[in-house]
């Protein structure tokens, strides 16, 4: 039988350092979509099993290696763990997404550039679906800079866009006067 | 231009797709030949107040009613379309 090796989405494309600013790619790890059928309560039956229960819009949870985040409406997403059974549409999607960290001083500028919220008005944990580039993210604030989530075959574009605006930020701020 | 989608909050408008008039939720009767032409073809264009449907594709998927006003682009009320269509 033929071993197949896993690649990550982003692998031999990160990490990747410019100035101030550090692009690293997120382990690959099991990623869940729960969307509740319409009127179902699965926030206490999650919480019995994973230790989380569902968080606000725009909001996430995390404990002990497990996140859950509002992925869209009616949607979120199980990070780290396997769901229950529960009333709603389970899919696993582990396979699916590439996950970036994008972390230095430098994360809001760099973010400004292609992403049309203002990253700095978000509070750590706070989740937000938009666009980085062309491309429909998931972004999620953190300590220092912000992970990033996309459809897997966007890795290497999504790479490609934000080195770019990481050069681009990096260079402007050297720049003698 | 920014809509303030009732979800996600105030978002730009590259975020958003636009698909048409708020006629599309009102969907004439099976067999209503006369009803179904008039839902597809038939369309006021006014030159103010116009209600359209927005999808918000880029962030948290829903669609929208748009209330905006066509000669001066402000947008008087956006609402979740699963609230009008109830």
């Amino acid at each position: 039988m033929i071993d197949l090796v896993a690649k990550s989405p982003a692998a031999g494309l990160l990490p990747v350092t410019v100035g101030a600013s550090t692009l690293s790619e997120q382990p690959v790890t099991q990623i869940y979509s729960i969307a509740p059928f319409k009127g179902a309560h699965v926030s206490t039956a999650l919480k019995k099993a994973v230790g989380l229960g569902l968080p606000n819009v725009g909001g996430s949870k995390s404990e002990d290696g497990v996140e859950i985040l509002w992925a869209a409406r009616g949607q979120y997403f199980l990070i780290g763990a396997k769901p229950p059974p529960l009333p709603a549409a389970i899919t696993d999607q582990s396979d699916a997404w590439c996950t970036v960290a994008l972390t230095g001083e430098n994360t809001d500028h760099v973010m400004a550039r292609l992403c049309p919220l203002d990253i700095a008005s978000m509070e750590h944990g706070d989740v937000a679906r938009s666009l980085v580039g062309h491309m429909s993210a998931i972004i999620v604030k953190r300590k220092g800079g912000v992970t990033l989530m996309v459809f897997r075959a966007f890795a290497k574009t999504l790479v490609h866009d934000l080195q770019t605006a990481m050069r681009s930020v990096t260079a402007q701020a050297t720049l003698p006067d | 231009m920014r809509i303030n989608c009732p979800i996600c909050g105030d978002r730009d408008r590259r975020e958003f797709y636009y698909l048409g008039a708020a006629d599309y939720l009102n969907r004439p009767a099976e067999g209503d030949l006369d009803g179904i032409h008039k839902y597809l073809h038939i369309r006021e264009n006014p030159a103010g107040v116009t209600k359209d449907l927005w999808h918000h594709e880029s962030g948290c998927s829903s669609w929208l009613v748009v209330e905006r006003n066509a000669t001066t682009h402000e947008i008087h009320s956006v609402t979740l379309a699963s609230e009008v269509a109830k």
